[in-house]
């Protein structure tokens, strides 16, 4: 297992989905979705609740096994191996980060390398503490409950990171916090995972925070790709009147903070 | 898998009736021959009649297992049946209405040694039971009023009473309710319909009667308390109420295995006419004098035993305080706890070995969950006495159908508390443990089942006092425990023997509450177990 982490690492690692469809019951959660997340690069789906963004994301590990299409994390499959395996090599941070509330903080972000049976876990804890700016010394004895909101979600992102995947996954993460909390989190994110050169593929419904993280934008409406490109792009040439509407709509957010 | 456990612990319940009968059986296998199961049902008459069954057997070289106050008649019958017991004093008319379920001619009913053969004989005939030849007395159902309210009513006839009716208030046994030869065949034959009947444990009902609670209650023509509180009894003037005379009620394996215990027995028979028993039950309802020893007197008196000074407890002892009172029962009481606690521990522990590993599957398998929890809540609606009764044919009485009881009503909370428990732990925890790597078994032990402990503690610590509370009624079947002076105290009428029972049972639902408050201590989850337990964070230290 170990053995194949490390083969990973030193070949970046891409995201691909190809068209993939699945249904809830009777609703159409993907409608013939493709999409790639080159290596080292930056993805953010957007749109609303219900486009299905969410749905994708939690097909790249097996929370969702879609109905038909195909699957990548890397060259591989995502079925070639075993679910719970595929997980501990992809971190993954969800919008309230789930961080275990009886377990200390170190042994929260120690939790992916101890799955993955690695000697030093606690080690490679403490260094995901410091890239996130939560020196273990201070946090790493603390209950979830004694820390801020933000100082949880920089734990769950410490977590997701402390193995050094080569691709993590971002469902809302920033979408709980406040303001303040959010901007220094993005920040730190991006910092993050230009250093690690990490895969990222993020959930948002804020096309400003897709645009300040990601290389690349997938705009998503009803399980389909409305369009996607870089922020320029849909900026400059929205494909739909859907794509156009919500630039002007996080345009008008924008506008109503000048003086 | 239910099915599987239940059965599991049938087996295991089994073998230990069998362990408990191997150690019986090393005392000494002659006296074993010679040992009797002498019951009675719970009230006074019955406890008196059966300590003098015991005592004259005693004299003549038997050994007695005592089992007084055993629930009510199908308990008490049920266990006779299947020779769970070998003798209790019964009536008559108990036996033709309530058991035998029969309707005699008027002629028969009014006649009661014509009663007593047709009885005899039927009991014979269906049940292989024997009833030894009447004792003497009649102990029947006295309706009985205030002098005040039979005056001012106008009440001297049953008949009176119907005219009056639904200006009073009825405090009745609930035995007397159900039955077909109590309140439900008044009001067939004579029209009687009371504004309020209030069901009135035996204990309290003169008392209600006499401080104006009630307007009328059903008693026993040999009650001691009739005369206490100068009331008046109602004559059944259409002959309503069919014979109740008292004799032996003999199991048929005690009739083939001795002969002598049953030549012991008859010599009691015609022995005590109505007069007599209105005195012993005076003395030991009213004057609150010991069982044993008014049984003593009065076998001494027939010359049936001598009658050298034979109890330790004397009248004098009776006025002394209640401290005193336990301390010199102190031996009995905590033997009765040890029996308690061996009861509600092991009872216990089986539902935790079965509904926990029951909770936690029910949660996998969601859509069983509410109709199999509602089932195991259905339980809990029983009646325990109807539940002991039902168990008697499959286990007997004593110690195992107890347990098994006990256990049933164990069953909910624990599975209640487990299913919600892990069901509702903390939903974000849960799933991005799932997302980061964890298998199924790894979220159930490290993030489900520790979020999940104080609830299922609660379900634990409930089952626990419900568990302790429902044990005293374990008295009922003479599985022993605290019950045994709770039931005999409300017999006897007896405050201070019902205390004695009731108080150490309150002590012990208390401690195990709080010795389940420290095993959830332990097993809390972390962060939660520290606000209990405040200590300076590592962190700020």
């Amino acid at each position: 297992m170990s053995h194949a982490a490390s083969t990973l690492k030193h070949m970046p690692t891409s995201l691909t989905a190809r068209n993939v469809s699945h249904r809830f019951g009777s609703v159409i959660a993907l409608d013939d979705v493709s999409i790639d997340v080159p290596a080292g690069r930056a993805v953010a789906l957007v749109g609303e609740s219900g486009s299905g963004k969410t749905t994708l994301l939690r097909c790249f590990n097996r929370l969702v096994e879609p109905e038909r299409g195909e699957v990548r994390v890397g060259e591989k499959d995502v079925r070639s191996q075993p679910s719970v395996l595929l997980r501990r090599q992809i971190g993954y941070v969800q919008q309230h980060g789930g961080l275990l509330p009886h377990w200390r903080v170190l042994r929260n972000v120690a939790l992916v390398p101890t799955l993955q049976k690695t000697s030093d876990a606690e080690d490679a804890a403490r260094n995901a503490l410091e890239l996130v700016g939560l020196p273990a010394a201070t946090f790493g004895s603390r209950f979830p409950h004694e820390l801020s909101g933000g100082q949880r979600q920089r734990v769950a992102l410490a977590r997701s990171i402390a193995a050094r995947p080569d691709v993590v996954l971002l469902d809302e993460p920033f979408g709980a916090l406040d303001a303040i909390s959010r901007a220094d989190l993005q920040e730190a994110f991006d910092t993050l995972r230009r250093d690690l050169s990490v895969t990222t593929l993020l959930v948002t419904h804020d096309l400003a925070e897709a645009g300040r993280i990601a290389d690349e934008v997938v705009v998503m409406r009803k399980g389909r790709v409305e369009q996607s490109g870089t922020m320029r792009t849909l900026i400059s040439a929205p494909a739909t009147e859907y794509v156009a509407r919500l630039i002007e709509r996080a345009r008008a957010g924008l506008e109503a903070l000048r003086p | 898998m239910r099915g599987m456990s239940r059965f599991g612990l049938l087996l295991w319940a089994a073998m230990f009736a069998r362990s408990m009968n191997a150690q019986s059986q090393t005392a000494d296998p002659a006296t074993r021959r010679q040992r009797v199961v002498v019951a009675s049902k719970p009230f006074g008459e019955s406890y008196l009649l059966c300590e003098m069954f015991s005592q004259l057997l005693e004299s003549r070289g038997f050994s007695i297992d005592r089992r007084p106050g055993l629930g009510a008649t199908e308990i008490a019958f049920g266990a006779l049946r299947t020779n769970a017991i070998d003798v209790y004093p019964e009536y008559t008319g108990t036996g033709l209405i309530a058991v035998l379920h029969d309707s005699l001619p008027d002629s028969v009913v009014a006649d009661s040694r014509k009663v007593f053969s047709h009885v005899a004989r039927r009991f014979a005939d269906l049940y292989h039971v024997r009833w030894l030849p009447p004792l003497g007395f009649q102990n029947t159902y006295a309706i009985a009023v205030t002098r005040q309210s039979a005056a001012r009513y106008h009440l001297r006839t049953l008949s009176d009473l119907a005219r009056e009716s639904q200006h009073l208030t009825a405090g009745f046994t609930a035995d007397f309710i159900g039955r077909s030869d109590g309140l439900v065949g008044l009001q067939r034959v004579y029209g009687i319909h009371p504004r309020t009947v209030r069901p009135l444990a035996p204990a309290v009902k003169y008392q209600a009667l006499a401080s104006g609670a009630v307007d009328v209650i059903d008693g026993y023509s040999t009650d001691g308390l009739l005369s206490k509180y100068d009331l008046v009894t109602l004559i059944d003037d259409r002959h309503f109420f069919p014979p109740y005379e008292a004799a032996a009620l003999v199991s048929g394996h005690l009739e083939q295995q001795s002969p002598a215990a049953i030549a012991a027995l008859t010599l009691l028979s015609g022995r005590l006419d109505e007069q007599t028993m209105r005195k012993l039950n005076r003395r030991v309802e009213v004057d609150g004098e010991d069982v044993r020893r008014v049984a003593r007197d009065e076998l001494a008196a027939l010359g049936f035993v001598g009658s050298a000074e034979v109890t330790h407890i004397t009248s004098g002892q009776a006025q002394s305080g209640f401290a005193r009172y336990m301390w010199d029962r102190r031996a009995t009481l905590a033997a009765l706890t040890g029996r308690h606690l061996l009861l509600v521990g092991l009872a216990l522990l089986a539902a935790v070995i079965v509904a926990l590993p029951l909770g936690l599957a029910l949660e996998r398998t969601r859509p069983l969950a509410e109709p199999a929890i509602g089932a195991l809540g259905v339980l809990q609606t029983i009646p325990s006495i109807a539940l002991l009764a039902f168990m008697i044919p499959l286990l007997g009485i004593g110690v195992i159908p107890a347990l098994v009881a006990l256990w049933l009503y164990a069953l909910y909370p624990i599975a209640r508390g487990t299913y919600t428990g892990v069901r509702d732990a903390d939903p974000e925890a849960v799933s991005a443990a799932e997302a980061l790597g964890t298998t199924p078994v790894q979220r159930l032990m490290w993030v489900r089942l520790p979020l999940a402990a104080p609830v299922i503690m609660a379900g634990i610590r409930t089952a626990a006092v419900i568990t302790v509370g429902a044990a005293t009624l374990a008295a009922f079947i003479g599985a022993g425990g605290l019950g045994e002076p709770i039931v005999a105290g409300l017999a006897l009428a007896d405050t201070r023997m019902i205390l004695s029972g009731a108080l150490p049972a309150a002590a012990l639902a208390l401690a195990a509450d709080g010795v389940l408050g420290l095993v959830e201590w332990v097993v809390a989850p972390a962060h939660r177990r520290r606000r209990i337990w405040r200590r300076p964070t590592e962190a700020s230290a």
